[in-house]
């Protein structure tokens, strides 16, 4: 099985983000590999013990996030490549499926692309459905757990309504959800194997593509508005007293 | 010319998601700024209810897809829908409720068409005929203005961010069928097998949840059969706790909501984690139980109109957020709040 894991860096997820003249800061918090695409890591690695093959993790962005590649080299991954281009800086999502459709395909023979559910920064959720739309693939989304049936790919997946079984034939995508299993530490070899990778990186023109529109723009970032909560600690003589006098004042609050 | 607005109503096996409805309100409002018309487009099997109730709650014309290939959602075939439409009726916006279906199809739909998506937005203003949206990043510790410079804009609208349009029961019209774009034989996914949730009411739709966390688990004095090694005693203390949570739920008609750290012990399924790696609420009213209230359960519920907690430790960062605070023993307290509450709304 021929794996590629789609993987973007983030800020971590404790960090205190704030605007600050207009631009986003994180302070001094590390810059990670995406929470959820550790999951997309795990999910491919199983599915490389199970199946065999290799495991490539992929992403677009700065040198910088070579770092977040390495994170995957160390848990297991076989292969990793930043694509680097000027043009993407401002990218949108469409842009940004369409690059990760063309390195795909260089990578060749690609069976299954994993993805997280969605990058922490952005909050856009859609880039694996994008993604397998470029490329022509069917999309098996939020799944919880994978498995391979005879050139097709099974996966259980949480929508609002409950749990649904869906097979797609491969080659897909799948984008994942913590369910299915805690990703892996970055093993001491992996490590050090990470440690002395070098990790090619590849320009737009080495996909053999041109910058594709970036339509969406987002001019202004800021601070959500202070929410002005007043704190009101409920106290009484008992656990009833102090009951009733919390049940009144949510009843006055007429959310009810 | 008129300006159309398109809008995809998500249905589940015949029935409206509330998000769509709202995101019907929000197309109405914005095709009378520009003098446009709202095209409704409803796709499943069996759908004609949720089709007259898009005339009713506002739609100027509905469009349907009404075929056994599309009984269960694939977002192949329906994506290919709502291109051949779009493309047909050149719509200046499509709107989609910010439900997992709606996310996905909007994304998609945007490459097929050619465009950018926007997904759940909050907020929006129209200007020169364009919109300008305002969605939520990083979990909502930031927000962004946006806009797609090309037609169709799509977007997605957050369930509960819009107010639900008033049902007209004599608003009528003739619907129109269109032809399914992909032969069944040409999907490549086949849907195995469905298990619905228990009845009970979504979180996303919630207007009010009751989360418990870890401090759930915490109570002494209970005593768990003792055949359980120390790891099932602390499921089956939590599962007492959750109990008590549950209880007040239901009173509240009220979803249950949970932390990362009660899913993580396997108290409760991650579906009703609540936070930046869970689900992001905003319901009414939130009543956090033994939650310390980390930075990532904030992200998921800190929009929450009036957030209540209760908890052992006067000094959990929850009681920053929190409207009412209760520093104590949620075993002692939830049982005598459900029953006042249960008095009260005369349950
Ligand atoms: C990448 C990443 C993503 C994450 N995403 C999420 C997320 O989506 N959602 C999320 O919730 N967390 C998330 N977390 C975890 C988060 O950091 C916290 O660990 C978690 O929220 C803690 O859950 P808790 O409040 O239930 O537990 P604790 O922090 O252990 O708090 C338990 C609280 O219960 C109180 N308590 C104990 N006993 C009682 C009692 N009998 N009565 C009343 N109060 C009592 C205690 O005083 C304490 O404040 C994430 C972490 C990481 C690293
Ligand atoms: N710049 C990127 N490079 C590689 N993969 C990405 C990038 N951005 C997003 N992804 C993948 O797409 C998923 C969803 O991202 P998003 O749609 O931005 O929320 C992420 O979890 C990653 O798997």
């Amino acid at each position: 099985m021929n794996i590629v894991v789609c993987i973007k860096q983030t800020p971590d997820s404790a960090a205190k983000v704030v605007a600050e003249n207009g631009q986003v800061s994180w302070g001094d918090s590390p810059l990670v590999m995406n929470p959820w695409d550790e999951y997309a890591v795990e999910a491919a690695l199983t599915m490389q013990e199970e199946q065999g093959g290799d495991v490539t993790v992929i992403s677009i962005g700065e040198e910088g996030v070579k770092d977040a590649l390495k994170t995957g080299l160390a848990m297991g991954c076989s292969n990793a490549f930043l694509i680097s281009d000027p043009a993407m800086q401002n990218a949108d999502s469409q842009a940004v499926a369409r690059v990760l459709a063309a390195a795909i395909q260089k990578i060749e023979n690609v069976d299954i692309a994993f993805f997280g559910r969605q990058a922490i920064d952005g909050d856009m959720g859609v880039t694996a459905a994008q993604t397998a739309r470029v490329l022509g693939w069917p999309i098996l989304s939020l799944a919880s757990s994978v498995g391979a049936v005879n050139g097709s790919i099974r996966v259980e997946r949480n929508v609002e309504e409950g749990r649904q079984v869906v097979e797609g034939k491969l080659p897909v995508a799948v984008s994942v959800v913590k369910d299915i299993g805690d990703p892996r530490y970055p093993s001491f070899m992996g490590i050090r194997k990470a440690n002395r990778a070098t990790i090619p990186v590849w320009t737009l023109a080495d996909l053999g593509i041109e910058a594709p529109d970036t339509n969406v723009r987002w001019p202004e970032i800021m601070n959500p508005p202070e929410h002005e909560i007043t704190n009101e600690i409920v106290s009484g003589d008992s656990p009833d007293e102090i009951a009733t006098i919390l049940a009144d004042k949510i009843l006055s609050e007429k959310v009810l | 010319m008129s300006n159309k607005i398109l809008i995809y109503i998500d249905q589940f096996q015949g029935a409206a998601l509330p998000a769509s409805w709202e995101a019907l309100g929000v197309s109405s409002a914005i095709a009378s700024d520009l003098s446009g018309e709202v095209l409704a487009l409803v796709i499943g099997q069996d759908i004609k209810q949720v089709v007259s109730d898009a005339y009713q709650y506002g739609a100027d014309q509905v469009y349907y897809a009404d075929d056994a290939s599309l009984k269960d959602y694939r977002p192949e075939p329906y994506t290919a829908l709502i291109a051949k439409i779009a493309s047909e009726q050149m719509p200046d916006v499509i709107l989609f409720p910010t439900t997992t279906r709606g996310r996905e199809l909007a994304g998609m739909s945007a490459i097929d068409l050619d465009t950018g998506v926007l997904p759940d937005v909050t907020q929006y203003t129209i200007r020169d005929g364009r919109i300008l949206v305002t969605r939520p990043v990083y979990a909502g510790k930031l927000l962004v203005n946006a806009t797609c410079d090309k037609n169709p804009q799509i977007i997605t609208l957050r369930g509960r961010a819009f107010d639900k349009p008033e049902h007209d029961p004599s608003r009528s019209g003739e619907p129109i069928q269109v032809e399914t774009v992909m032969a069944a034989d040409d999907i490549q996914t086949e849907v195995i097998e469905y298990s619905t949730a228990e009845d009970g009411v979504s979180l996303t739709d919630a207007a009010v949840i009751v989360s418990g966390g870890r401090g759930v688990s915490n109570n002494p004095n209970l005593t768990a059969p003792d055949d359980l090694d120390e790891k099932q005693a602390e499921i089956w203390r939590a599962q007492q706790g959750f109990m008590l949570v549950g209880e007040l739920a239901a009173v509240l008609d009220a979803a249950v909501g949970a932390s990362r750290a009660a899913v993580d012990a396997g108290y409760v399924p991650y579906d009703i984690q609540v936070g930046q790696t869970g689900k992001v609420v905003s319901p009414d009213l939130y009543i956090a139980c033994g939650i310390s209230g980390a930075i990532q359960h904030l992200a998921g519920m800190r929009t929450s109109k009036v957030i209540v907690a209760i908890n052992k430790d006067p000094d959990a960062p929850i009681f920053k957020l929190a409207r009412f605070g209760v520093v104590g023993d949620l075993y002692q307290i939830l049982p005598p709040l459900t029953e006042t509450l249960r008095e009260r709304l005369d349950k």
